[in-house]
């Protein structure tokens, strides 16, 4: 009997392509749609989980739809909105990857007499056929790559992952769906986070916690002075520019928000300049951290290059970055991910940052 | 080989309705209206197939309107006797072509007091008449409930209503075929039923008006069905529905009893092998065919699902449009809690059920239950 794999379908092209490509390996694939939000957010709207069933049926593979709508309130839409609030620029799609597609929706495979989920994500894993380790890579195609969001599952969750589209190109991607006659081939690409459709992330911030609107506070230079106000550290994040409300002969920038004292500090585009970084909730791909100082490429930000760095492990959980050249940016709330510093290729690790270090 | 337990949502159709069926669908298109001999030959098709839902029960063929379903029989009678200003009695055990009416009327000004269950899923008959009032124009309920087959006083509730004169209409589409349904026996102004609940065809069923209460039409036209419904007849559907009614009316008490054995089975089963489980309902006043069962710790979701992987076909509270589940209105209106209505399963039996299919469930339950509190423990 072939192999039971569950495949995450959004209904776009990406899953529809990596549900193809199990069915022609001979696996007995499932797909299922996540349910993740009651209002009808982009990546789990009624018509996406349409397009993923309509697929499914082309596909011949049977389909189910995952109503995740309460924990993922939970667990990222609220987590998401706090981050804000506690002067964070968060990253939703790594928890949701985490903590959704690689463990509810692994749960769900393990009742279901699946030991793996699929997606179509663009990144790559591959297990040792001896011991089984997991390592995880960028995708060959680089512009495309969500190794990013990936850093933070552990390795029993990357044993049971896989991700069939992580060596091709979208272009093939999409040939490849319209070659299979999917309904998706030709469908835009979704780079919003799904409950943000418009990009507006101060108003999902002000539904969740509507207290937010209240927490009006200062915007100040580095030396204390006074420029403006402000309508809520939410609205901001390191390095912005625009939207300060402020006359100044200057070009300024976020530099920091203070949480506790609802201030937003900034200055000039060379202060946003750090030549290192502290990070926690450290995730080593291997399970192990390393003993000595390594040398790595860090990338602070999805779309951002890695640049080499020296990173040690300080215990399990936490981390300390030097870099090699000055990064700017470095926002608390993003993640920042390790990669093997020869081919910037294979993912170390990574962690969340908590500062950045000038 | 699928094993089918969902006959609460839907049954297979009967090989003698699907016979009675093709003959007219080949052979015998005639509009029932038409003066020739076509005409003539559909109408009384027409006319046996209203006597033979009359007779199961124990109604007047001149009483039977035959509708779309029962959904347009609850929406012809709701919509047609409540104006703004009424007061209505209900119950929180209804289904939704009662519900959803009721909250656009309610909107429109209507007053609607809705009765609460008792855990286990039956509204008292007494609490129920204690909210009639001078303005009362109507008590609609359900005869048993569909999700844990609960079977409600209808015929308590009725003498109250009959001794001061207010109207009760009283969705019997679950009960029909499952528990005695006698209109003799129990005076309503009104009864909804459909076909396809009891072996027939989707897309027909009919209103029964005992005391020939005269209620305006949804559906204007050609003044079909006494003027209630416009529309030519659906006569190959309709003359299945009065196939279908005359096989639960010979089978009777012999269907229920058969019913009930394997459902008994399948309760037994469950609870001598798996811990912390729970009968939504109970044995006491519930239709014979049904069986809702809370697995404490899963998620009923996730174990039809598994379940259909394996071929075997239930439901879990109600699937929204997208086909997620959402928890069971009615189990959380017996008092649990949303988990515990999460975590519940509805096992319907009927025609074609075996005990080898009972036997091959609860084994596969006792290897799905297990696993998934495993894999979904904290």
């Amino acid at each position: 009997m072939s192999e039971r794999i569950i495949v995450a379908m959004s209904g776009g092209v990406d899953s529809s392509v990596a549900a193809a490509l199990l069915v022609e390996s001979g696996a007995e694939t499932i797909g299922v749609t996540m349910r993740l939000s009651a209002s009808g957010s982009r990546c789990c709207s009624l018509e996406d989980a349409d397009d993923a069933r309509r697929v499914a049926e082309r596909l011949g593979i049977r389909f189910y739809v995952a109503n995740y709508v309460a924990a993922f309130g939970r667990e990222v839409i609220e987590e998401f909105a706090d981050s804000y609030l506690a002067g964070r620029t968060p990253i939703p799609c790594v928890a949701c990857n985490k903590s959704f597609k690689f463990d509810h929706l692994l749960e769900r495979a393990k009742a279901f007499g699946a030991d793996r989920v699929a997606t179509g994500h663009f990144a790559r894993v591959t297990h040792d056929g001896e011991t089984g380790e997991a390592r995880l890579f960028r995708a060959v195609y680089r512009e495309k790559d969500q190794s990013y969001f990936l850093f933070s599952l552990s390795q029993e969750q990357l044993r049971a992952a896989l991700f069939p589209i992580g060596e091709m190109t979208k272009e093939r991607v999409r040939e490849l769906a319209r070659n299979l006659g999917l309904g998706t081939a030709d469908k835009p690409e979704s780079q919003e986070i799904c409950f943000v459709p418009d990009g507006n992330y101060a108003d999902v911030v002000e539904r969740i916690r509507p207290e937010a609107t209240m927490l009006h506070g200062d915007i100040l230079d580095e030396s204390g002075n006074v420029l403006g106000r402000h309508r809520g550290i939410h609205r901001f994040t390191v390095g912005q520019r625009h939207g300060l409300g402020i006359s100044s002969k200057r070009r300024l920038y976020v530099l920091r928000l203070d949480p506790r004292l609802r201030h937003v500090i900034v200055g000039e585009v060379s202060d946003l300049d750090c030549r290192g970084a502290r990070v926690e909730q450290m995730n080593w791909i291997s399970g192990r951290a390393p003993t000595q100082t390594i040398h790595v490429r860090v990338q602070v930000r999805h779309r951002h290059k890695a640049v080499l760095a020296e990173v040690d492990a300080v215990g399990e959980d936490v981390a300390s970055i030097r870099f090699s050249e000055p990064v700017r940016a470095v926002a608390p709330g993003q993640a920042a991910v390790f990669y093997d510093a020869d081919h910037d290729e294979e993912v170390i690790g990574g962690g969340w940052i908590v500062e950045g270090i000038r | 080989m699928r094993i089918y337990l969902d006959h609460n949502a839907t049954t297979p159709i009967r090989p003698e309705v699907v016979d009675a069926m093709m003959q007219v669908l080949r052979g015998e298109f005639g509009n029932p209206s038409s003066v020739y001999a076509e005409g003539a030959r559909a109408k009384e098709r027409v006319e046996v197939a209203r006597g033979q839902v009359a007779r199961l029960l124990g109604a007047e063929a001149a009483d039977i309107r035959f509708t779309g379903g029962a959904t347009e029989a609850n929406n012809t009678v709701l919509f047609g006797s409540l104006a703004p200003g009424d007061h209505v009695v209900t119950t929180l055990v209804e289904h939704p072509s009662v519900t959803e009416p009721l909250a656009v009327l309610e909107a429109r000004g209507v007053r609607v007091d809705r009765i609460a269950p008792d855990e286990h899923g039956c509204v008292s008959a007494s609490e129920l008449v204690a909210k009639i009032d001078d303005q009362t124009k109507l008590v609609a309920m359900i005869w048993a409930n569909n999700e844990t087959g609960s079977i409600q006083p209808v015929a308590e509730v009725a003498k109250h209503c009959n001794a001061r004169s207010v109207a009760l209409h009283v969705d019997a589409t679950q009960a029909i075929g499952k528990c005695t349904v006698d209109l003799g026996q129990v005076r309503v102004a009104s009864l909804s039923s459909s076909a396809h609940k009891l072996g027939g065809p989707k897309g027909v069923g009919a209103l029964v008006c005992p005391g020939g209460w005269a209620l305006p039409p949804l559906l204007y036209g050609g003044g079909q069905e006494k003027g209630l419904r416009g529309g030519t007849e659906n006569v190959a559907s309709i003359v299945g529905y009065g196939v279908a009614c005359d096989l639960a009316r010979t089978e009777g008490v012999a269907r229920a009893e058969a019913c009930g054995r394997l459902r008994d089975r399948l309760w037994q089963g469950i609870e001598s092998q798996l811990d912390d489980v729970r009968w939504n309902g109970g044995p006491g006043r519930t239709l014979s065919n049904t069986l809702n069962v809370e697995f404490l710790g899963v998620e009923g979701e996730v174990l039809l699902q598994a379940l259909d992987l394996e071929g075997v076909a239930v439901s879990a509270g109600a699937a929204c449009h997208s086909g997620s589940i959402e928890p069971s209105k009615v189990l959380l209106a017996m008092g649990r809690s949303p988990e515990e209505a999460r975590a519940s399963l509805r096992f319907s039996v009927g025609y074609g059920v075996d005990e080898s299919q009972i036997d091959r469930l609860v084994t596969l339950l006792c290897v799905l239950v297990p696993r998934i509190r495993k894999v979904s423990a904290p």
